[in-house]
């Protein structure tokens, strides 16, 4: 009677949980669709290619090996571990123990040995990866972009993962019927404790993870942890152009092109509603995904000339601001059916002009980010917005502007000189 | 040595087999004079059929589209593409990494396709196809050097090795500055920060990069870009007035060094 009002219970909490994931990703979904379109579909081959090297292979990653083969660990220990919760969930909805021991036979003690290496390797991965955030001084962790609730978030997640591995192991500890590699070592804790409280430690353990699992889980739509999922539909539509391009607007390009030839002007021809990102919704969809996709590393920052040189423009606050914005405009729509103006916009209130103002579009944040976020497209978008529509621009840039309209060079000298150095030769 | 313009070949009737795009740096630029100078020597010596806009070349647009002026830049590509459209250009050479990366990268969506190559891959190919020879005895020979990326060049086009490949042809010794190739420090000025003052901060990004190139204690610093030229120039001097490490562009060093 009590293993069916568990089985129940537990069935419940599994609907639960993945119900709430599934509202959540979805509302995520909306969110970064509230982007302008973008058609990121071409070249297929390409973009799986960049799916198995970039995310599932882990290729930038490896621009710092250490760091890389300590996040492998992680990586490798999350996937292959969450087999295990298949039995787990298995177990927990027909009310049995270890459902896969006796179809898997001798191979079961096999896979579990390797689940419990696993586990334990990520625990010491975990602690390493405390340390480096909290203890040692590394730029990128102490950095002021992570003041606040994004330093208690990653910390919360490396805690997570040490209790999730530290309760499966011990649940483990507790099956006196197996000897596993790494909880056998635990088994003396355990020592002089009778079968029930064997049980109850076990069953409690086995709650806690399970639980904790479902927790976690729900945690990541709120959490910069979420690159676990988004890092591979964005390894997938990254741009597959030399970064030196900056995309084209179409737009302008027709407006000059009228302006030129009349005569290939359209009757009905109307101008654009406006021109660059003044908001998130101005964004494309891409700019978006990348923004929930970011997992805060700060990789971006330290490689930044304007971060690394005391100027306010850093690229992960970029991201950051990106998501705060669309997630506030995405509240804000949930809870009025459609966006009422806040009186906020990503430019200015969010992201400001000085940040903007100190990009020298080097790409050194693109080339680093190993989950093909760019940074520098936001950038960008915004400064075509702060020009084209605020008319906002330093004054020398002004000056620059007028020398490239009536000289047809950024500097003021005669447009007849162009050609004066061959007379030198 | 006269240099032809694209109007007087073409009244002619003769076609270049390559356009040298000068750019605004190159054309009005003391400083990048003398790369502009060097690189059409080289160009001469290597017996290449080439010509230049002349007063028909104008900015390809990239500073105003960094700064975020797209009617501007778009303005520029419609009356460059004309032009060069206009003369059938099929292949270019720059001295400039900025003209490199739009002409290539950027003006094809506009109507203008070329096949763009950047001087460093030009010599490059030069010296390969043995159309200029390196003397045995140049005054490169032993010195040190170290080669400064331009973004442009490099993240932006992975464009890393031509001008290495340049430099080790002259018997010089290579060192790497701290951060390099795809890892390298941007030397300040893309981005249109060319034509503005930087932003406030600690230090100024030139002299972050000017440091780095000092550390490598080499005789020299090659760059392959007039504006990464000016700015570790400038980066240089902050730290040494004396000017102990100089700073050249490829096409000046090659120039000397081939009969």
């Amino acid at each position: 009677m009590m293993g069916l009002f568990s089985e129940i219970i537990f069935s419940l909490l599994t609907l639960l949980a993945f119900g709430i994931f599934i509202k959540n990703i979805n509302r995520i979904r909306r969110s970064i669709l509230l982007g302008k379109v973008a058609f990121l579909n071409d070249a297929p081959l390409q973009r799986w290619k960049n799916v198995f090297l970039l995310a599932l292979g882990q290729k930038k990653m490896f621009r710092n090996p250490i760091v890389a083969l300590l996040h492998l660990i992680i990586y490798i220990g999350f996937i292959i571990i969450n087999i295990e919760l298949i039995e787990i969930i298995l177990d927990g909805l027909m009310g049995t123990h270890r459902i896969l021991a006796q179809p898997l036979g001798n191979y079961y003690p096999l896979f579990i040995n390797c689940f419990e290496i696993l586990a334990f390797l990520v625990t010491i991965v975990c602690v390493v990866f405390l340390v480096r955030r909290n203890v040692l001084n590394i730029k990128r962790f102490i950095s002021k972009d992570l003041n606040g609730w994004p330093r208690t978030d990653a910390n919360y997640i490396l805690i997570a993962e040490i209790i999730l591995m530290s309760l499966f192991l011990l649940m483990n500890a507790t099956d006196t019927n197996y000897q596993f590699i790494i909880s056998s070592k635990m088994s003396p804790w355990l020592h002089g404790s009778t079968e029930d409280t064997l049980h109850l430690i076990e069953k409690t353990a086995w709650w806690l993870h399970i639980l904790g699992i479902y927790a976690f889980m729900n945690y990541l739509p709120y959490s910069k942890h979420l690159h676990i999922i988004l890092a591979f539909p964005n390894a997938y539509y990254a741009p597959l152009t030399p970064k030196g391009v900056m995309h084209n607007m179409p737009a302008i390009q027709n407006e000059v092109l009228y302006a030129m030839q009349p005569e290939l002007a359209p009757t009905n021809a109307t101008a654009p509603e406006s021109f660059g990102a003044k908001e998130a919704t101005e964004l494309s969809w891409k700019n978006l995904m990348d923004a929930y996709s970011c997992s805060e590393c700060g990789r971006c920052s330290t490689a930044c000339p304007a971060t690394s040189t005391g100027k306010l423009l850093s690229p992960r606050k970029i991201m950051m601001a990106t998501r705060d914005r669309i997630e506030s405009i995405s509240k804000n729509i949930q809870q009025n059916k459609q966006f009422i103006p806040d009186g906020k916009t990503l430019l200015h209130d969010y992201i400001s002009v000085e940040e903007l103002r100190a990009c020298t579009t080097c790409n050194a944040c693109v080339e680093e980010c190993p989950i093909s976020i760019s940074p520098l497209d936001i950038i960008m978008e915004l400064r075509r917005s702060l020009v084209m529509e605020q008319s906002n621009a330093p004054q020398e840039w002004n000056g620059m502007f007028s020398n490239i309209e009536n000289n047809f060079a950024p500097w003021k000298f005669a447009p007849d000189d162009r050609d004066a150095w061959t007379k030198q030769v | 040595m006269k240099v032809l313009t694209m109007a007087e070949m073409a009244a002619n009737g003769e076609q270049p087999e390559i356009l040298f795009w000068v750019g605004c740096a190159g054309s009005f630029d003391q400083r990048a004079q003398k790369i502009t100078k060097a690189f059409a020597t080289i160009l001469d010596k290597a017996g290449i059929r080439y010509a230049i806009l002349g007063k028909e070349e104008s900015c390809t647009g990239d500073p105003a589209r960094r700064a975020g002026n797209e009617f501007m830049f778009q303005m520029m590509a419609y009356q460059n593409i004309q032009i060069l459209n206009g003369y059938q250009i099929k292949k270019i050479v720059t001295t400039c990494p900025h003209c490199f990366n739009t002409l290539k990268n950027e003006y094809p969506a506009l109507g203008g396709n070329y096949d763009v190559i950047h001087h460093t891959q030009f010599l490059e190919e030069l010296i390969a196809s043995g159309k200029i020879k390196i003397l045995d005895s140049n005054e490169w020979k032993g010195k040190s050097i170290t080669y400064h990326d331009s973004c442009y060049l490099g993240r932006a086009n992975e464009i890393y090795e031509a001008p290495r490949k340049v430099l080790e042809s002259l018997d010089m010794e290579l060192r790497e500055m701290k951060r390099c190739k795809s890892k390298g420090l941007c030397c300040g000025a893309g981005g249109a920060q060319m034509f503005k003052e930087e932003e406030k901060g600690d230090k100024r990004v030139n002299t972050e990069r000017a440091d780095e190139a000092i550390e490598t204690k080499s005789d020299f610093v090659a760059s392959a870009c007039p504006f990464c030229n000016t700015m570790l120039t400038d980066g240089i001097k902050n730290r040494d007035e004396d000017m102990n490490t100089s700073v050249l562009d490829i096409a000046e060093i090659i120039e000397k060094a081939i009969q």
